[in-house]
């Protein structure tokens, strides 16, 4: 039989293990924030907001195109996957034992463990080979993709929080299935689609893979969006692969940008989940 | 008395839903969701066909990647992708579990809230931010490791050769510090969602912490075994991050010291240089592969986490979640 010495021993054994697993994993966070921060912030000036870069070996120049141009395609997305990704989890919270149901979330469910590189060789096939041209619209495309499994699971989660109540009141009144959810059940839920879409912002804002053969690069300042188009994530790879150093210093302005962007918009998510959880007093 | 029978609708109409309005305007878009995936499949194999077709199941025994010459095995990228996303796992699995314990089972109620957010706020960094740095960063500390390495150390195979810094161990590093918020949050709620008397009855019967502990792992285990391998599916995909600090020199190789590469990386440096039909399908046949094996891996842990939703029903709502955090 163990003693119980040796079981206590184990057991403070066991809990410092965990103590120890998470100081290893806020480590390398907290290495990752002071570097960003420390090599972002001496880069960055209005000229890194107000300029187009300048050519290889001149100093200076900034990413204003490529800021514009992540704005430009991460709107595009949006415009593609909030409607998609709002309605999908509509029906499927609507009719949940439905076998299209069922198949809609376990596709969600797949969509979202597909590497995004993949996504960008999809939307290559689809849109950039068969008219020929890299553009603005296929990076939009692929990062749309990317963001509706997330806003259907975080939309669909919310509705089936909405009282059922609610629904009841609104049909006992003599509301059709559809105006009941458009006009009581999508609205109590606002706050949490809204929180789908904040995250879904999050996570695509700062990729990469998908944009790289879709909206290719672009040195030039543009807002067609039929032509290629620079954006933040795919700038900033494209110097820290480079061999001068003060296009590395730009890359980490550009990286302290992104990680700005992506945590404004998880705060954000943070503010409307708890606004909600205020409401329906959890 | 007299009765009143209540008929259902009439059944040559109820195979017309009462509000087909709703059914039919929101199903639509439930159907482009399942197309796109459909598609993707689809248009992933046609793209492929003319490499598919020449090589064979050559494509992925052969280990000669040679676009000029009109060579193309891809043994050394699965490979790649195989022993890093191995690699990591075997960092990230462990350090992810401590964190999940220790959040739900340890922390006192005022740390969780903090240190949950934080872990969220890692898994929200964008990859190409990790490749930063882990290009300017972790790449020279472990060229600084691995030059410190002891001679006798270095006759073992998975120590030879120089020390470059970029090759399988950053990747291996970088992946895992990715994979873990990852693991760890859908951990977390896995272990959430065990009921409460299980700890219960284990400290009734004078469990130790660990015990305890291990009492509540044990009614866990599949779920656990669900977030673990759900962040190896994250591993085996992840592009840019791998790109950045694995050296991209396709080798078969044990050594952590070697520069290799992986599958999504050789597609996101090659894609837009491939100058024959054959090398983009080459290309677009090792995309379809990596489709095929995350989709397998994801669907085999989101199994696991379902079934241990099924065994009980308050654990259910819990696990619902823990699916749900994995998305």
């Amino acid at each position: 039989m163990n003693g119980i010495g040796l079981r206590k021993l184990k057991s403070a054994l066991f809990v410092g293990f965990c103590l120890l697993s998470v100081l290893l994993a806020l480590t390398p966070v907290a290495l990752i924030f002071f570097f960003v921060v420390r090599q972002g912030i001496q880069a960055l000036n209005v000229d890194f907001f107000t300029q187009v870069p300048r050519p290889v070996g001149e100093l200076g120049g900034g990413m204003a195109n490529a800021i514009i141009g992540t704005l430009i395609m991460t709107g595009l997305g949006s415009l593609f996957a909030i409607p998609v990704g709002v309605m999908a989890a509509v029906y499927v919270s609507e009719f949940k034992g439905s076998r299209l149901g069922t198949l809609t979330r376990f596709a969600a469910d797949t969509l979202n463990g597909v590497p995004s590189i993949v996504v960008g060789i999809f939307v290559y096939a689809i849109v950039v080979l068969p008219v020929k041209q890299f553009s603005a619209l296929a990076g939009g495309l692929a990062l749309g993709i990317m963001m509706i499994p997330i806003i259907t699971r975080t939309t669909e989660e919310l509705l089936l929080l909405v009282p059922s109540t609610m629904r009841e009141g609104a049909l006992a009144l003599g509301a059709t299935r559809a105006r009941a959810v458009f006009t009581v059940i999508l609205p109590a839920a606002l706050p949490g689609i809204i929180t789908g879409i904040l995250l879904a912002l999050a996570r695509i804002a700062g990729e990469t893979a998908p944009l790289l053969f879709t909206a290719l690069n672009n040195q030039y300042f543009s807002t067609t969006i039929t032509q290629p188009m620079a954006s933040l994530p795919v700038q900033v790879f494209n110097y820290a692969t480079s061999a001068f150093p003060d296009q590395h210093r730009q890359a980490w302005a550009g990286a302290l940008v992104l990680v700005t962007i992506v945590f404004t918009c998880s705060v954000l998510a943070r503010f409307a989940t708890r606004r909600l959880e205020r409401i329906r007093g959890f | 008395m007299e009765h009143t029978t209540i008929r259902p609708r009439s059944r040559l109409l109820s195979f017309l839903p009462a509000d087909i309005t709703i059914r039919w305007g929101t199903g639509i878009f439930a159907v482009l969701i399942v197309l796109i995936v459909a598609a993707m499949g689809i248009e992933l194999t046609r793209e492929s066909m003319l490499s598919i077709r020449k090589f064979g199941f050559d494509f992925w025994r052969t280990q000669t990647w040679d676009p000029v010459q009109g060579e193309f095995g891809a043994l050394p990228f699965i490979w790649g992708t195989l022993y890093s996303s191995i690699l990591a796992l075997l960092i990230a699995g462990p350090v992810a579990m401590g964190i999940a314990v220790f959040l739900s089972e340890l922390c006192p109620p005022r740390l969780r809230q903090p240190l949950v957010f934080m872990t969220e706020l890692l898994a929200a960094i964008p990859s190409i931010v990790y490749g930063l740095w882990g290009m300017f960063v972790l790449v020279p500390a472990v060229r600084q490791l691995e030059s410190l390495t002891p001679a006798w150390l270095k006759t073992m195979p998975l120590f030879t050769g120089p020390p470059f810094g970029f090759g399988m161990l950053s990747a291996a590093l970088i992946l895992a510090i990715m994979v873990v918020p990852f693991s760890s949050s859908v951990a977390r709620e896995v272990l959430k969602s065990v009921p409460i008397t299980q700890r219960e009855g284990a400290y009734a019967l004078g469990a130790t912490r660990f015990e305890a502990i291990q009492a509540v792992l044990f009614y866990a285990r599949t779920g656990v075994i669900g977030a673990i391998m759900l962040g190896f599916g994250r591993a085996l995909g992840e592009t840019m991050a791998v790109t950045m600090v694995i050296g991209n020199t396709p080798q078969l190789s044990l050594s952590l010291f070697a520069p290799q590469y992986t599958m999504a990386a050789v597609i996101a440096n090659e894609f837009t240089e491939a100058d024959s039909p054959i090398y983009l399908d080459a290309l677009v046949e090792i995309g379809l592969v990596l489709f095929v094996i995350t989709l397998v891996v994801n669907a085999l842990s989101r199994m696991l986490i379902w079934s241990m939703a099924r065994q009980k029903k308050p654990a259910r709502v819990a696990t619902v979640k823990a699916a749900e955090a994995a998305a």
